[in-house]
């Protein structure tokens, strides 16, 4: 019995290891390549680390491309896309989930229904209507839409929070004489504190690693997002592959460093999308 | 008591739907300007053949005609996004499951490998697309240099009509996992445990109660990244963009890449719109059918839902 657990625990742990190495091996990849001069990283047999480490590579890659510029648009396009996803997303939820109001069901059931909408469905026409209003090649396409309830899948998931507190806290409240508003934003809204910052969370990641919908509203190069501006670098440094690795870790780095303080509530927002949803 | 007080009366009622639609105002604005709307215009441009520079005409269905008869890439592009969709689908969900379910075993730096499974989700896509690109060359990437330190003989990767797929595939693997694996764990720590020892008091092994109790438990779950999994899957669009342009010889013109080069590179809006609605239709068959088939085999706690 104990020898055959043991060989089993062994098992697990050789079949998880290798998953990880899986995982890691492009990533230390990356960062290997990152560093190497360009002579390194074309021998054969493969070095495994640089023995004249550059990392004037960074330097270098963030001279041939205003990365600083892209980075601050990508930070111009973050805050108000934010903002607007953690204001718009929370009123809808609050609205869906505790008001009765006409036809509420239909419109709840479009929310759903819009998440599962590839979003290349409506892409056309809405690049008609920016257009037709002037605003292509501006940020507004890419921060307007977020206003309007931050996406439909952001609305459900606090909705779905939303439906865990109990009703005694707007009634208490409303028994104290607060309006539907200051009930939302003095007692709600710090209730679902958990559940707004995965929301928050999700859509930096959205926006930061969004590369379609640049790609299309943003055509000056002056405008450029990080994302938009890393696919450019490919195109024209596609040999110099230390050059591309190192402006690849510098558009992995923030979202990585965000990741690891947000841990705790990312993995309970992706948890709840999945297993309360 | 008090509840019924607060939550009675015509006038509150009237004042509660007001109140409600003030606050979903937003999300139904946002539907009716940014999915509604464009859905109806895109149906009408879909009718005509404009091109952006000169005026539009209506010529009724024959883009649709011209999309399923003559056109040279359309049912190309079908099957090969099809092929990239089942395989990444299927493939992701077994590793996913299978990594969670060992994770679940009380592993030791549960946290820890958690963390790293997850990692590569956070990777912007077009900064793997880079990496991929790179661990892909065919003649220094990593991957052949494996081959070629094992004397194997190298592959194309990329750059061959018969590899290019599969290697999107493993690559949509590395980078889709996490959520999914992040999920099915969350999923399997809430398998009430006395249902578990009930199958091992009637003599069962860990496949029993596998078959038994875990795989039914977690089926909601299995359900839910089932569609998700779909719906990312159809909207490939970076890879193809970046790593092959669509090819070599279109084995890998995914379909938005195609809605893209149709509608955004050769200005036939009227065309591309008619394709965006076949996704659309596509993807709501496949939806309804999915949920139908579900029917046989998602198992929700207190009946069906």
């Amino acid at each position: 019995m104990t020898v055959k657990r043991r060989f089993l625990r062994a098992l697990l742990y050789l079949v998880l290891l290798l998953g990880a190495a899986f995982v890691l091996v492009p990533i230390y990849w990356l960062l290997r390549s990152s560093v190497m001069t360009i002579g390194e990283i074309f021998k054969f047999p493969p070095m495994l680390w640089s023995h004249d480490m550059q990392w004037s590579n960074f330097s270098q890659s963030m001279t041939v491309t205003p990365f600083a510029r892209y980075f601050g648009n990508t930070i111009t396009i973050l805050i108000p896309a934010l903002l607007g996803t953690l204001l718009t997303a929370s009123m809808s939820a609050y609205g869906f989930a505790r008001f009765k109001f006409p036809l509420r069901g239909m419109w709840f059931s479009l929310v759903l229904s819009a998440i599962i909408l590839p979003p290349a469905v409506v892409l056309i026409p809405q690049f008609i209507m920016w257009s037709s209003l002037r605003l292509v090649n501006t940020f507004y396409p890419l921060i307007l839409p977020l206003w309007f309830g931050g996406g439909a899948f952001n609305v459900f998931l606090l909705r779905q929070f939303f439906l865990t507190i109990p009703h005694d806290f707007d009634d208490a409240a409303r028994i104290d004489g607060a309006g539907f508003f200051r009930i939302y934003w003095q007692i709600m809204l710090p209730l679902i504190q958990p559940a707004l910052i995965a929301v928050g969370l999700f859509q930096f990641f959205f926006v930061w690693n969004d590369f379609f919908l640049p790609l299309i509203y943003l055509n000056d190069p002056g405008k450029y997002t990080l994302a938009l501006g890393l696919s450019e670098f490919i195109g024209s440094y596609a040999t110099q592959w230390n050059l591309l690795m190192a402006a690849t870790v510098i558009i992995v780095i923030p979202p990585i460093i965000v990741f690891f303080i947000g841990q705790k509530y990312f993995v309970e927002g992706v948890t709840l999308t999945g297993v309360k949803g | 008591m008090k509840r019924a007080a607060v939550r009675t009366g015509k006038r509150f009622q009237t004042e509660e739907a007001v109140a409600g639609y003030l606050f979903a105002a937003p999300v139904i604005l946002g539907l009716i300007i940014f999915v509604i709307g464009p859905m109806i215009l895109s149906a009408i441009v879909s009718l005509t053949d404009w091109n952006v520079l000169t005026a539009p005409h209506f010529i009724g269905i024959k883009n649709y005609i011209h999309l399923f008869t003559t056109d040279l890439y359309f049912a190309n592009s079908l099957l090969v996004t099809s092929y990239y969709v089942v395989g990444s689908v299927i493939l992701t969900i077994f590793y996913s499951l299978v990594v969670a379910v060992l994770l679940n075993q009380d592993a030791r730096g549960k946290g820890i490998f958690r963390s790293i499974f997850y990692l590569p989700s956070i990777v912007p896509i077009v900064a793997s697309s880079a990496l991929w690109l790179w661990l892909y060359n065919p003649n220094f990437g990593l991957f052949n240099e494996v081959l070629q330190s094992l004397g194997l003989p190298k592959s194309k990767f990329l750059v061959d009509q018969t590899t290019v797929i599969p290697s999107l595939i493993v690559m949509g693997i590395w980078g889709g996992a996490g959520n999914t694996i992040v999920i099915f764990l969350a999923a399997l720590q809430g398998v009430p445990r006395q249902l578990l020892e009930a199958v091992e008091i009637d003599g069962g092994n860990w496949f029993h109660k596998f078959r038994a109790v875990t795989l039914p438990m977690i089926s909601p779950v299995t359900f839910f990244n089932l569609v998700i999994g779909l719906i990312t899957a159809f909207q490939v669009f970076a890879q193809p963009y970046i790593m092959t342009s669509g090819g070599p010889n279109n084995a890998s013109l995914f379909y938005v890449y195609l809605m893209y080069r149709e509608g955004f590179q050769r200005n036939n809006m009227g065309l591309a719109s008619a394709e965006a609605w076949i996704l659309f239709l596509l993807v709501s068959v496949l939806s309804i059918l999915l949920f139908r088939w579900s029917r046989g085999w998602v198992h929700y706690e207190g009946g069906n839902q």
